[in-house]
Formats: C-alpha cells, sequence, structure tokens
C-alpha cells in the first residue's frame, strides 16, 4: 500500500482482466450485463481500489473472477481474465475450487453471512488448510491457532474453539481474514471488508490488512464505496459506473485530478472533516444511479452530467488513455477542466 | 438563556434479561444509563458513537417509542413521560422521526398519497378536500413532483424514499425531528442530495433536530452541536466547531482519528482503539471506556467521571482531562 507508485507496475500483472462482460439472464427474453467490457490488472505487493455505486458492476467483477456467478443466470459472456498468465474463465468447478481459497481469497461484507454458524471458526480454517495444502488434523489445528494470532485475536488457543457467534463483529472480521489467508493466496479479494463496522473497527482492520500485505505481499483487490478508505488503502484506483470503467489512475491523479465528470463528481459530495470551519454547500451529483434494465443511450453517465454536450447523449465514448496509466471515459475530457484539487 | 425546546434529564432505558424456568428478570442490559442533554429551538443536535452506544434508543425513548425506565424529556416545559394516550397525541403531532430504512419505513401496499394523508387525518389537520394539495405541496418541497402522488414505493429509488420518509415527518408540520441515521443507507451521490435537503428544510422551516449518525463528516456538516455517546453514557458535549477542532475526551481523540480522510499521502496520528465496545449487560465500573482508554489509570476503574466543563459550552467526562 505504498504511495509512491505513479505509473502502472510493469512486467506480467497477477491478474489481468481484459475485455470482462458478464451477462445475466433475468427471463428468456431479458439479460442484461452487468459487467461490461472492464479491463485491469494487478500486480503482485499492489492494491488496486474498485470503486462504485449499487449497481456499478463491482461486485459482479469480483464475483467473476472467483467463478462464484449464481449458477443457472449469470455467466461470463466474453473477454477473459488470467492468473498468472492461465486464464480462468473456462475451468471445471472442481479446478476453480483449487484456486479459490489457494490462489485467491476472499473476505465479505457480511462476516456473519459467509461464515458457517454450525462449525467453530478452528474448523472452518482447517478445512482450507486440509484442503489446499493437505496437512494432518493436527497440523491444521495448530495452523489455525497461528492465524488467528496473526490477525490479532486474542486467546487464540482458545478462541479456535469458538462458533462464529460467540465472537464480536470485530473479531469475526478478523477470524475471516485468518480464514482467507490461511494457504497464503497471491490475491486477497475484500468486497467492502469495512462497511458493515464501526470506525474504530475498520482503522484495526484496515491496519491489520496493511501490516499482512506488508509481510506476505500479496495483491488486494478492495472494492469499496468509501473514497476515504480509498485514499488510505489503494495504490491504484478503478472507478465503474454503469457496468462499465469511466476512470482509472493512481490514487494520487484520482483525487488530485479526477478527469470524468463522475469521479469529480463523487469527490465533490463527500462531507469531509473541516466543514464546520469552511461551510459550504455539498455539490450533489443530481438523479439516480440507472438501472441496467434502462441505460441511457450515448455516455452512461450524461443525463446526470453537469457538462454534458449533445454528443454526449449519441455516443458512447471509449476508454481513452491521457497517459502515466491515467484512463478516462468521456467525449469531452480533452476540453473539461474539473476542478483540480489542491494538493494538501 | 431561553427555556430549551427539549431537556433530556437523566434518561435511562434499561431492557430487562430474563432467564431460567420462571423467566424471572436476571440481568439488564443498560441501552442508556443516566443522560441529559438540551436543545434549543431552531438548533440542529448531532448525537453520534459507535454501534451499540445506546443513540438510537435515546431517539426512540425521547419520543415514546420506547418507555424510559427512569428520568425525564421535557418538551416546551411539560414532561411527555408521564403524560397519557390522548394527551401524548397532541405530542406526537410535534415531534416526529425520519428512520434509517427508507426500504423498511414506507407500507409497500400504500400509495404515497396514503402514506402522506393518513398524519393529516389522525391528527385532524386541514379539511379532508385540502389533503391531496397538501401532499403534493409535501412532495414539491422534498424535490419530488404531484405526478408521483399515485406511485408505489417500489417504483422509488432509495433516495426518493428517503425523500417521501422525510415529507411524511413533515405532513404534520412537528417543531421537533429526530432523524435517525438519515443518510446511511443511500448510495453515496445520492446522501449530498438528501443532505442538502435536510439544510435547506431546516432554513426555510426553522427546524430543530436531533440528528442521529456515526458518520463523522456528515455531522460536522449539518450540526450546531454534538453529543458523543458511549455504552449509554455521555463522554462529551461540545459545539461542532470546538469538538472537531480541540476534542477533550479520549474516545473523541479516537473517534475523529479514526475517520479516513480522502487524501491519499495524508496520514495522521492515529489512535488505534484496542478491542470492541464492552457488552452493555455488563459494562466496566468507573468510566465505561477505561477498557479501551490509552490513557486509563487505576483510579478509572473506581470513580464514575461526571460531565464537567472544560471550556464554553464544551463539557467532558474524563477524570485525566481539563
Amino acid at each position: 500500500m505504498a504511495h509512491d507508485t505513479l505509473a502502472p507496475p510493469k512486467g506480467t500483472p497477477l491478474l489481468d482482466v481484459s475485455g470482462l462482460q458478464t451477462s445475466f439472464d433475468l427471463s428468456k427474453k431479458l439479460s442484461i450485463k452487468a459487467v461490461d467490457g472492464v479491463s485491469f490488472q494487478v500486480h503482485a505487493g499492489e492494491t488496486l481500489a474498485i470503486v462504485g455505486e449499487s449497481g456499478s458492476g463491482k461486485s459482479v467483477t469480483s464475483l467473476s473472477i472467483m467463478g462464484l456467478l449464481p449458477k443457472d443466470i449469470g455467466r461470463v459472456s466474453a473477454g477473459s481474465i488470467k492468473l498468472e498468465g492461465r486464464e480462468i474463465t473456462q475451468l471445471s468447478d472442481a479446478e476453480m475450487r483449487e484456486i479459490r481459497g489457494k490462489e485467491i481469497g476472499m473476505i465479505f461484507q457480511e462476516p456473519m453471512t459467509s461464515l458457517n454458524p454450525v462449525l467453530t471458526i478452528g474448523q472452518q480454517i482447517a478445512e482450507m488448510v486440509i484442503r489446499h495444502q493437505k496437512l494432518s488434523k493436527a497440523k491444521a489445528r495448530a495452523r489455525a491457532i497461528e492465524m488467528l494470532e496473526l490477525v490479532g485475536i486474542p486467546e487464540p488457543a482458545t478462541r479456535v474453539d469458538n462458533y462464529p457467534h460467540e465472537m464480536s463483529g470485530g473479531m469475526r472480521q478478523r477470524a475471516m481474514i485468518a480464514m482467507a489467508l490461511a494457504c497464503e493466496p497471491r490475491i486477497l479479494i475484500a468486497d467492502e471488508p469495512t462497511t458493515a463496522l464501526d470506525v474504530t473497527i475498520q482503522a484495526q482492520m484496515l491496519e491489520l490488512m496493511k501490516d499482512l500485505q506488508d509481510k506476505l505481499g500479496m495483491a488486494i483487490i478492495f472494492i469499496t464505496h468509501d473514497l476515504g478508505v480509498v485514499a488510505e488503502v489503494a495504490d491504484r484506483v478503478v472507478v465503474m459506473y454503469g457496468a462499465q470503467v469511466v476512470e482509472t489512475a493512481s490514487v494520487e491523479d484520482i483525487f488530485r485530478n479526477p478527469r470524468m465528470p463522475y469521479t469529480a463528481g463523487l469527490m465533490n459530495s463527500i462531507p469531509r472533516l473541516g466543514s464546520s470551519i469552511n461551510k459550504k454547500r455539498l455539490e450533489a451529483i443530481p438523479g439516480t444511479v440507472p438501472a441496467l434494465t434502462s441505460l441511457p443511450d450515448g455516455c452512461r453517465f450524461h443525463p446526470r452530467c453537469a457538462h454534458a454536450a449533445s454528443i454526449c447523449k449519441t455516443n458512447l465514448p471509449e476508454l481513452e488513455d491521457a497517459g502515466a496509466g491515467h484512463m478516462i471515459r468521456c467525449m469531452r475530457w480533452r476540453e473539461l477542466s474539473l476542478n483540480e484539487r489542491q494538493a494538501s | 438563556m431561553t427555556i430549551p425546546l427539549l431537556q433530556v434529564e437523566n434518561l435511562r432505558k434499561y431492557f430487562p434479561i430474563r432467564g431460567g424456568v420462571l423467566q424471572r428478570v436476571v440481568n439488564n442490559l443498560k441501552a442508556v444509563d443516566g443522560i441529559s442533554f438540551d436543545v434549543q429551538a431552531g438548533e440542529v443536535v448531532g448525537l453520534v458513537g459507535e454501534s451499540g452506544s445506546g443513540k438510537t434508543t435515546v431517539g426512540r425513548t425521547i419520543l415514546r417509542l420506547e418507555d424510559a425506565t427512569d428520568g425525564a424529556v421535557r418538551f416546551g416545559g411539560t414532561n411527555v413521560m408521564c403524560l397519557g394516550a390522548s394527551d401524548m397525541r397532541a405530542y406526537r403531532k410535534r415531534m416526529q422521526i425520519i428512520f434509517q430504512d427508507p426500504y423498511a419505513s414506507l407500507n409497500p401496499r400504500e400509495k404515497v398519497r396514503d402514506i402522506l394523508v393518513h398524519p393529516l387525518k389522525l391528527h385532524q389537520i386541514g379539511h379532508s378536500s385540502e389533503h391531496e394539495d397538501r401532499a403534493a405541496a409535501l412532495l414539491e418541497k422534498v424535490g419530488l413532483s404531484r405526478d408521483h402522488l399515485d406511485r408505489f414505493p417500489h417504483e422509488f429509488s432509495g433516495g426518493q424514499r428517503q425523500r417521501i420518509g422525510i415529507a411524511r415527518a413533515l405532513a404534520v408540520e412537528p417543531e421537533f425531528i429526530v432523524a435517525d441515521e438519515p443518510v446511511s443507507a443511500l448510495d453515496v451521490s445520492i446522501q449530498a442530495q438528501v443532505i442538502n435537503l435536510l439544510d435547506d428544510l431546516r432554513s426555510d422551516l426553522d427546524l430543530t433536530m436531533l440528528f442521529i449518525a456515526h458518520d463523522l463528516g456528515v455531522v460536522e456538516h449539518i450540526c450546531d452541536r454534538v453529543i458523543v455517546m458511549y455504552l449509554g453514557r455521555v463522554m462529551e458535549i461540545a459545539s461542532t466547531a470546538d469538538l472537531y477542532a480541540r476534542p477533550n475526551h479520549p474516545y473523541t481523540q479516537a473517534l475523529l482519528s479514526a475517520v479516513p480522510i480522502p487524501e491519499p499521502g495524508k496520514r495522521r496520528n492515529r489512535v488505534i482503539l484496542k478491542g470492541d465496545i464492552p457488552s452493555p449487560i455488563s459494562p466496566p465500573s468507573g468510566c465505561v471506556f477505561r477498557t479501551r482508554c490509552p490513557i486509563a489509570t487505576n483510579d478509572c476503574a473506581n470513580i464514575t467521571p461526571e460531565l464537567k466543563t472544560v471550556g464554553e459550552g464544551q463539557a467532558s467526562a474524563c477524570i485525566h482531562t481539563t
């Protein structure tokens, strides 16, 4: 989570998502694209934040990577996902099971619904390491205790026999992280991991994830809507809107110099600490997030955009490279100057 | 100084825990444990704290959606805790609530027209022939239109539903509103719209509000004064400017330092609290915050700190700060 990465790192990416399209068949006649041509790369040791509101496609992107789309209705309909050069969209369920947990770890928003309530924390971690690392039962239990200690759970040797309901929210989220990291995955996908937590517990979790990344050198894909969290953890940022990537850049660039009007709008609409000294009206983005069943023609953001011109109503802009890895999806990005934020 | 519109005095709310064969009360969950504060007419007071701090219970108890265990809530000088059902009805017209979840707080089978006209009928406001116009005017006030009267809640987005919830609260022209996390269930780009709406309504209608929230950025933006709660007690009360610039209580300091700032590279000296908020069934002795406090000493286990004045309009419950 270093902040000195300006250009995207070189070399083969750990994860290479290219032109990903994920479709959901809502009925025999109606099918929607919840992810529509999304591309990004993640390198070892790097943290990539995917930012977006509900319906932007950020969570479906992560489910597509992990092969966890709902069986009957969801499918990757185009594009590729390569894990260290190996295509994983065509793998069988059994092959995907070998990758999940071992190569790619996952943390979800709600620890209570993602932990099994009838197994102890220790049993759930042990199950993972027995499957992937072929450890004996006794060794697996020792590994579970070691992991609980690593994530800062007090008295790990006792806690290992706790059921999820016997733990507090913060403790459960730690247990989830312990489970996700037990097999030392190369990539950790964290989908809104701190959204349900209080700020004091969120601060503990972000600190913990940073520590573990330094120790284990994994890449993190951090999915969130909280720009404060993004500024704190990310090296690079992907902003999604209406199932597409609308802007991607280094974390410094995206905060100091957002160039797509939606990104700039998000930055201006959050109340920041310090507002009592210098009271200003929030600059809200008008309208609502579009439903995927009724996306507007042209640029998907144009009905809410203060800078929309007539060309924006008819032409869907391509994602264009503005240099230094800064990609923008906007017909007018060359002519607009959007309120550059002061570096402080 | 004028008499405050709302005076909360030593309010307590215990939820009994029953156990054993006879379901006797074996213990109490002390959700609110002796808190006092005033709200002046026209003021917006924020109530912040982590989940489990009792902030929502305070709001619900003031409106008598829960019965208090002890204490008084004076509204315009009258203790509403002692009122009978028919007297209370007159006060319900004067005090309203906006709920957190716009998906759960609107009846899915009622049209918007009925949602807004019901409170008018119940409190016998205006003639029934005027009700439709009043409902339409309310919708316009919250940024919707007359065309929306015949729609059902499921036809609206989250932000629009919250606008309907606000219109419903405003229907009876209340003097005081409890807003319980009114924007936390909304998307980021929609939050700002609703915050701006509340700001406008506040200045147009001269509303007095108790604004319950966990998002400290939102609270700073909208509130004049802030009350910080922890485990059913008040830790600190101050004007918004003082609280954010000079937090006195170690809990307030930790809470503020935990808020992530949307500016990359800007790191503060963060106070990371250990562990979680303790159970309100068996709160720590003395100062309830001492188990997570970075400056706690042995005295903190023995002395229950009182709120003491630490500056103009600023009070803090800590034996170590001045």
